[in-house]
């Protein structure tokens, strides 16, 4: 993307709470932002990347993203990283000693909490962070909130030399809401101070840290107490009074309009003074937070006698429609009548998401379905789909580059039952450089034998097609270094001849290569070369048709799993041996075929063919 | 909360939920409402279910509709308007294109798709009005019509009136040029009529 002019100040914009962040950053005079794409943090460097004036990078893990900001920040410059909750994991390493040596340059993490998963592995509540490093949390409730409160994390971080922690969750990344917006105000780097004694973390050095970080996490707990950012609201419904942060401030706002809230901007630490006040409003005290009874615990350790998630749920969003009946129990008033609802419905069949039409990873999965005696550990990423129906393929996903470790854990690990299994790993090529390297390198070294698959389609495709090392671009599209992947596997120990490169739409080689290279016992890596369809490396193919005349309902195409492919009748016959089989007529819908030729190989009757005009059969193989 | 409008918009990933609803909230800010619009998708560029919620009003706290309370439902797809249909205030209105998009479970044999959807949330007294908005986009030229054929459908349920809508899709095709400009202005006429031709009891 190339730089726009920003919309200028006093506009009022329709903005989500990644875009309202990136604005917030870019006024604040960042000099450099990195990140990885996450759902849902995403967008953050996304739009970051059309703003002028700034550097931007897409890092190619969490860990490296928080790191090339922590540099810029020992330079005196302002410095993001942004990641969604699983990435700071990633990063937490650099996190917990940067810590200790604090913040030059003011820098903030924006990490962005799935709440509800949507597209993660897990769920988990990035507001721990801020208790385990000593850092203060920042927890904005709306877009205008994520922007001002990103304008003030900058504040707080040079402040109090902190790396501060934005949590924002999917219902703020991706809400729109209206934000009034400033201009960008240049901060010039101070430059960088030498001082071994803050920036070296060897031990001698970093025991002397802990008490200034803990020393600052006391001044940080007096600030809590006072700052407008947790703002105490009297109110007039004395029943209940509610403590929380985030999101679920609308929801208890719109449940209980009227009740007594401490909403918490700053939510760690935690302003015990003011939760003191608010608990003297109200015989019952309850906390209403996302995920986990963080804050619950702490009061209660405190002495309040505090509700949570004793009648709250601890799984997935919350709602005012979840909130308020709940609270309305807590108070034995009768339940809160539901809302009046149209009957309720018979259960709809499910619409996962599934690979596009044409999807490189379609003829991966499906020669996988076909091959027997296999064990697959999969990783994240589109190919992870390769688990649901109609291929079934994988039987691990733990977290990213993780497939790696784990088939070398499989091969090592197995017992008598799995002797005669083959161990394939599937990771994606950005997945690879992410953390799969590493991984690889410890197959190759103790000797693993592992067939693994590097589906390279050139992006990071399930964050919708960002650029990669393997694509040659960088975040602006500008042209960069590509990486050579034969090189790089055969420098972390994997032989030449046991490294190919083959089209992923041409079934016959990739079967054939799959299943020698199986039968070796010795690392292989087999590449896949083609482009996800959301890049545009991707040039769609003329579309195929079913010859409907022709079409013995063998249902193979079907088996394939493209979405262009529908059946448009089922029949059952008996075959003269008097086996009963069920056969699924197809049609294919051209506008979503996209010709990349899948579903012709396995045509028994060779009925599926491009379009053309009648008697005239056209059947070309894209290159 | 009172005075706020809510419209849920539903359909599948790809179909253009989101844009719709985009133009939808910038209708209502051209009209002085506080906006709040969110997608409650799961990888919704892989085909999966897309709901878009939009709430306007004097001040507008919670981004989510809760179920029971939407104003209007405009449903992309026959089936993902019977899913979503339960959101609906008792007595408020379905727009719905009568569209199948049949998902590859469905094609596998291992999930059945509603016979007649349409029919379904009828029975279940839900005020829906469908048409076919694929064939009317394709009658005037261009499948990507089918989003402002949606949005002429919704006009005359709106708060505010059709034409404020109207400039707003005018203004986001401005730059392409008259002819874009004129043929949505046709798709938007043409999906406003079909709504309204349905809506009439036969
Ligand atoms: S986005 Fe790309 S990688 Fe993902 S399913 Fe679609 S084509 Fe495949
Ligand atoms: S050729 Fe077959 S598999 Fe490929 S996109 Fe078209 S319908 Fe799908």
């Amino acid at each position: 993307m190339a730089a726009v002019m920003p919309a200028p100040a006093a506009s009022r914009l329709l903005m989500s709470g990644n875009e309202a962040v990136a604005r917030a950053v870019w006024e604040s005079g960042t000099r450099v932002a990195a990140g990885y794409p996450g759902t849902p943090a995403t967008e953050m460097l996304e739009q970051l990347s059309t703003y002028p004036d700034l550097y931007t990078e897409w890092s190619v893990n969490e860990k490296v993203s928080l790191e090339v900001a922590i540099g810029a920040s020992m330079m005196g410059s302002r410095a993001f990283s942004a990641m969604k909750h699983v990435g700071l994991n990633v990063a937490s390493d650099a996190l917990m000693t940067f810590t200790l040596t604090g913040a030059e340059g003011g820098l903030v993490i924006a990490v962005a909490d799935d709440v509800g998963m949507s597209s993660s592995q897990n769920e988990q509540d990035s507001r721990f962070w801020g208790r385990f490093a000593h850092v203060p949390v920042l927890e904005p409730a709306d877009s205008q909130e994520a922007y001002d409160m990103t304008r003030y994390a900058y504040e707080l971080s040079e402040e109090y030399q902190v790396p501060v922690i934005l949590r924002l969750t999917s219902r703020i990344c991706h809400v729109k809401g209206l934000v009034t917006v400033g201009e960008r105000v240049e901060h010039m780097p101070k430059g960088f101070s030498k001082n071994a004694e803050r920036w070296v973390m060897v031990p001698g050095h970093a025991k002397r840290r802990i008490p200034l970080m803990l020393q600052r996490e006391q001044e940080l707990k007096r600030l809590s107490d006072k700052t407008p950012l947790n703002v105490l609201e009297p109110g007039t419904d004395r029943r209940v009074a509610f403590v929380t942060s985030g999101p679920a401030y609308m929801h208890v706002r719109e449940a209980f309009p009227d009740a007594p809230v401490l909403k918490l901007g700053l939510s760690y630490p935690w302003p015990m003074e003011k939760v003191s006040q608010l608990a003297e409003m109200a015989d019952t005290l309850v906390v209403v937070e996302e995920v986990e009874p963080l804050l619950e615990t702490e009061l209660k350790a405190a002495g309040f006698a505090a509700h949570g998630k004793d009648f709250l749920p601890r799984i997935g969003e919350l709602a005012p429609e979840v909130v308020k009946p709940a609270v309305e129990r807590l108070l034995r008033k009768e339940a809160a009548p539901a809302p009046e609802q149209a009957a309720a419905l018979p259960p709809l069949f499910p619409r996962p998401p599934t690979l596009c039409a044409s999807c490189p990873h379609m003829g991966v999965y499906y020669t996988l379905s076909q091959l027997k005696n296999l064990t697959i550990s999969g990783d994240i990423g589109c190919y992870t789909l390769g688990a649901g129906h109609p291929w079934n393929s994988l039987d691990s996903t733990i977290c990213m580059g993780a497939s790696m470790g784990i088939a070398l854990g499989m091969d090592k690990g197995r017992g008598e039952t799995d002797k005669n299994k083959r161990i394939l790993a599937v990771i994606g090529d950005s997945t690879f450089m992410h953390m799969g390297m590493q991984g690889l390198l410890d197959i190759t070294w103790n000797r693993g034998n592992v067939t693994i698959l590097l589906l390279d389609n050139g992006t990071v495709g399930m964050t919708g097609g960002q650029n990669t090392p393997a694509n040659g671009r960088d975040i602006h599209g500008q042209g960069a270094p590509r990486i050579d992947f034969r090189k790089l596997i055969e420098a972390l120990g994997v032989k030449p001849e046991r490294i190919h490169e083959v089209d992923p739409y041409q079934l016959p080689v990739l079967f054939k290569t799959v299943r020698d290279e199986t039968k070796i016992d010795d690392v292989s890596v087999i590449i896949t070369n083609r482009p996800c369809v959301l890049i545009e490396e991707f040039k769609p193919f003329k579309p195929y048709v079913v010859q409907e005349d022709k079409c013995t309902g063998c249902g193979n195409c079907v088996e394939v799993g493209c979405p262009a492919i529908h059946v448009t009748r089922r029949d059952r016959v008996v075959k003269p041996s008097g086996k009963e089989v069920d056969l699924a007529f197809t049609r294919i819908d051209s506008v979503a075929c996209t010709g990349c030729g899948l579903c012709v190989q396995p045509c028994a009757p060779e009925a599926i063919v491009h379009f053309a005009p009648a008697g005239q059969v056209i059947n070309i193989q894209p290159a | 909360m009172p005075n706020t409008t809510n419209i849920l918009v539903c359909g599948i990933g790809g179909q253009g939920v989101m844009t719709a609803t985009e133009i939808l909230s910038e209708a209502a800010i051209a009209e002085g409402h506080d906006v709040k619009k969110t997608e409650v998708a799961g990888m919704s560029q892989r085909g999966g279910v897309v709901t878009s919620h939009l709430r306007f009003g004097a001040k507008v706290l919670s981004p989510q509709i809760a179920p029971g309370t939407a104003d209007v439902l405009l449903g992309f797809e026959a089936a993902e308007a019977l899913r979503w249909a339960h959101y609906l205030k008792p007595g408020a209105m379905a727009l719905v294109n009568d569209a199948r998009l049949v998902p590859p479970v469905v094609e596998l044999g291992l999930f059945k798709y509603p016979d007649d959807p349409i029919g379904e949330m009828k029975s279940r007294g839900v005020r829906t009005v469908s048409f076919d908005a694929a064939t009317i986009a394709r009658d005037l030229g261009d499948l990507r019509l089918g989003n402002t054929v949606m949005l002429g459908a919704i006009a005359d349920q709106l708060p505010f009136s059709a034409e404020v809508l109207l400039d707003c899709i005018v203004k986001r095709f401005a730059r392409k040029g008259e002819k874009v400009v004129e043929a949505n202005r046709k798709a938007f006429a043409a999906g406003r009529a079909a709504a309204a031709k349905a809506s009439v009891p036969a």
